[in-house]
């Protein structure tokens, strides 16, 4: 007879991405989970029925990928931690909550297993839908990870800064990672570093539900608990107060974006590989990192002063970081697994510093190194 | 001057509302607070949830936690908070096109769920807020901005809809019925599972004069009562005399499980270790 398992299943595992990722949003204190049956990322709601149970939270098959992005809205503001996950077509149909999420300001955090066009080719063709696609200005923050073992470490920092920015976080997965099995290291509970959203310090009466500096989220009280706050998609004032003057949705819009712009180096993170010496860099993200790192060692091994960026936060743009990359080298490549998508942020930070070349890949799989390091090698000449 | 001591319930400076002189959701949100008072509603465990539309601004004159804003996902919204905090007492305002039409999946998959949520729908016939278009309730032949020559297509029956998919407490009744679906509120409220009131609704400024060509709404208001039966006349019509009538009524009141989950954990029938 099976018998509850822990939280947090602490330990060396060999496990398959999709589960990595139930395990990191367990671990990061995740307690109610919504999801639409879509390949490739079945696993995750498999598991997360099996699971959310096991530690006392809540599951749910919705009817749609619109019930199921709505229903982690909902039981974020009732208090909890929310998730979802779904592939890139129902990706689409969840963006409308997730304008809704943005404005409203909920912490809760959406997986997206990339894939295209109905298959489960690889692909990194959303990293622009992820970043522009739902109605309304607004910035979000988009995770890359390129292992199993950062689905689990990513899935914990998404919910991090969701509950300290009172914002929808992306997980960008990809078929490539989220269907492979690696080795997993499961830290022990007290090794996690977790943040909470802030909750009112002040009575209900005294409360003004969406007043905060211009680079902050405001506490977020849990539904029922008597602050009788109206949380609207429409622009609305510090109380709450659906309001149609310009004044407020500018100021409103200024805050919901800038906590994100104006904490860009407490959120940005990448990985640096052999930027010291470098002529020509390879800036990439997700699993097209893996190759690329592959192609950058094999070109070392060859005399070439390559380096390579990692861009672990891929929305909001690390500007500094590519700024800096340009700023000393003669070219980037920026390697990605689409027609050339994110190429165009990194030509619009570098801003002419340096050559930019695209290498892309848009036939459903990743690149090899050999692909890369092919690459590399022409510009090197 | 006397207060009507309905305000106390009101959101401070959220007045004056936004509805049409004569119009149905007013009065319907004076139903619903004279149905909270009574049961004596604890207004602090309240979540009011409405879509968009006319009805859906119901919940922004209330002095609750109130969500608003988005079309149709009112449903799904009240899933995610009640099964984190099945302790909350939510109650939705929907109009027919935000409960039928964008979020009529929805609708069908909570009634047969169970989940345990008030749904009140002010059936106005059309899309109000739009200006008059044609809804998936509006009667047959009926003129609306979309339907110049008539509506062809057949409309919904809300009431019979929600209890074929299992709702376990439906009632329908018309604006001017205000005793009635007053009750109606207070017996849902105090009923454990899918729980839905609709409103037969009056709309003077769209449906009334588009469809009726009146924008009185008096007349309005006796138009639905000149086409509608009680549910113990409706057993006596035939099904051509029932055709356009709107039936009035407590429909089903039943008890059975409510919604707790998809997943719910049973020792017995859990894998083990193999994930």
């Amino acid at each position: 007879m099976a018998k509850k398992r822990g939280r947090v299943l602490t330990g060396k595992r060999f496990m398959l991405g999709n589960y990595a990722v139930v395990e990191g949003a367990l671990a990061a204190g995740c307690d109610f989970f919504a999801g639409y049956p879509i390949t490739p990322a079945n696993e995750i709601s498999e598991r997360m029925a099996a699971r959310m149970p096991e530690v006392g939270g809540k599951f749910l098959q919705g009817e749609d990928e619109l019930c199921s992005i709505y229903a982690v809205t909902g039981a974020s503001l009732a208090g909890a931690k929310a998730m979802t996950a779904t592939a890139s077509a129902g990706f689409n149909y969840m963006l409308e909550g997730i304008g809704y999420a943005v404005a409203a300001e909920l912490p809760l955090v959406i997986v997206d297993v990339q894939r295209c066009r109905g298959e489960n080719y690889a692909t990194q063709s959303d990293v622009m839908q992820m970043r522009w696609a739902a109605s309304g200005d607004y910035e979000i923050i988009v995770l890359a990870p390129s292992t199993v073992q950062e689905l689990f470490d990513h899935m914990i920092k998404a919910f991090n800064l969701a509950e300290k920015y009172r914002t929808p976080v992306i997980v960008m997965s990809e078929t490539t990672i989220a269907l492979m099995r690696e080795n997993l290291v499961i830290p022990d509970e007290k090794d996690i570093e977790i943040i909470n959203r802030t909750k009112p310090t002040v009575p209900p009466h005294e409360f003004v539900p969406f007043k905060a500096d211009p680079d902050a989220a405001p506490p977020l009280p849990d539904l029922g608990t008597g602050y009788r706050i109206l949380h609207s998609l429409n622009p609305h004032n510090e109380h709450g107060g659906i309001s149609w003057d310009p004044d407020v949705f500018e100021t409103m819009y200024d805050r919901v974006i800038g906590k994100i712009t104006r904490n860009r180096d407490d959120i940005v993170e990448t990985e640096e590989h052999f930027l010291d010496d470098a002529r020509i860099v390879l800036v990439t993200y997700g699993s097209e990192s893996r190759p690329a790192l592959d192609a950058v060692n094999q070109a070392r091994k060859e005399g070439i002063k390559v380096g390579l960026l990692r861009l672990i936060t891929v929305w909001p743009v690390p500007e500094k970081e590519i700024r800096a990359v340009a700023e000393k080298v003669s070219v980037i490549l920026t390697v990605e697994m689409n027609i050339g998508k994110y190429a165009g942020e990194v030509e619009r930070v570098s801003d002419g510093r340096c050559e930019a070349v695209r290498v892309t890949k848009n036939r459903g799989e990743i690149h090899t190194p050999g692909e890369i390091l092919a690459e590399i090698k022409e510009v090197a000449r | 001057m006397n207060k009507n001591p309905l305000t106390k319930y009101l959101r401070k400076g959220s007045l004056p509302h936004f509805f049409c002189p004569g119009c149905g959701a007013a009065q319907v949100m004076n139903y619903f607070l004279q149905a909270a008072d009574k049961v004596a509603l604890d207004f602090d465990k309240l979540v009011a949830v409405g879509g968009v539309g006319c009805t859906a601004r119901i919940p922004v004159y209330l002095h609750v936690d109130a969500l608003h804003g988005v079309h149709g996902r009112t449903l799904p919204w009240a899933t995610g908070m009640k099964l984190h905090n099945p302790d909350l007492k939510v109650v939705i305002f929907a109009g027919d096109g935000d409960a039928a039409a964008i979020g009529g999946n929805h609708l069908i998959q909570a009634a047969r769920r169970n989940l345990d949520v008030v749904m009140i729908v002010v059936n106005n016939l059309n899309y109000a807020m739009t200006g008059g278009q044609v809804a998936p309730t509006t009667p047959q032949n009926l003129r609306t901005m979309t339907t110049p020559y008539g509506n062809v297509e057949p409309p919904f029956d809300v009431c019979r809809l929600v209890i074929t998919a299992g709702a376990t407490f439906v009632s329908r009744w018309s604006t001017s019925r205000s005793r009635q679906g007053t009750n109606a509120i207070v017996k849902a409220l105090q009923h454990k599972g899918f729980s839905l009131v609709e409103f037969v609704a009056q709309c003077p400024t769209n449906f009334g004069r588009r469809a009726l060509r009146t924008g009185d709404p008096w007349k309005g208001i006796q138009w639905i009562e000149d086409n509608s039966v009680t549910r113990d006349e409706a057993k006596k019509l035939s099904d051509e005399e029932l055709a356009g009538k709107f039936v009035l009524g407590d429909f089903v009141d039943y008890q059975r499980p409510v919604f707790n989950g998809s997943s719910v954990f049973i020792e017995e029938t859990v894998e083990g270790e193999g994930k």
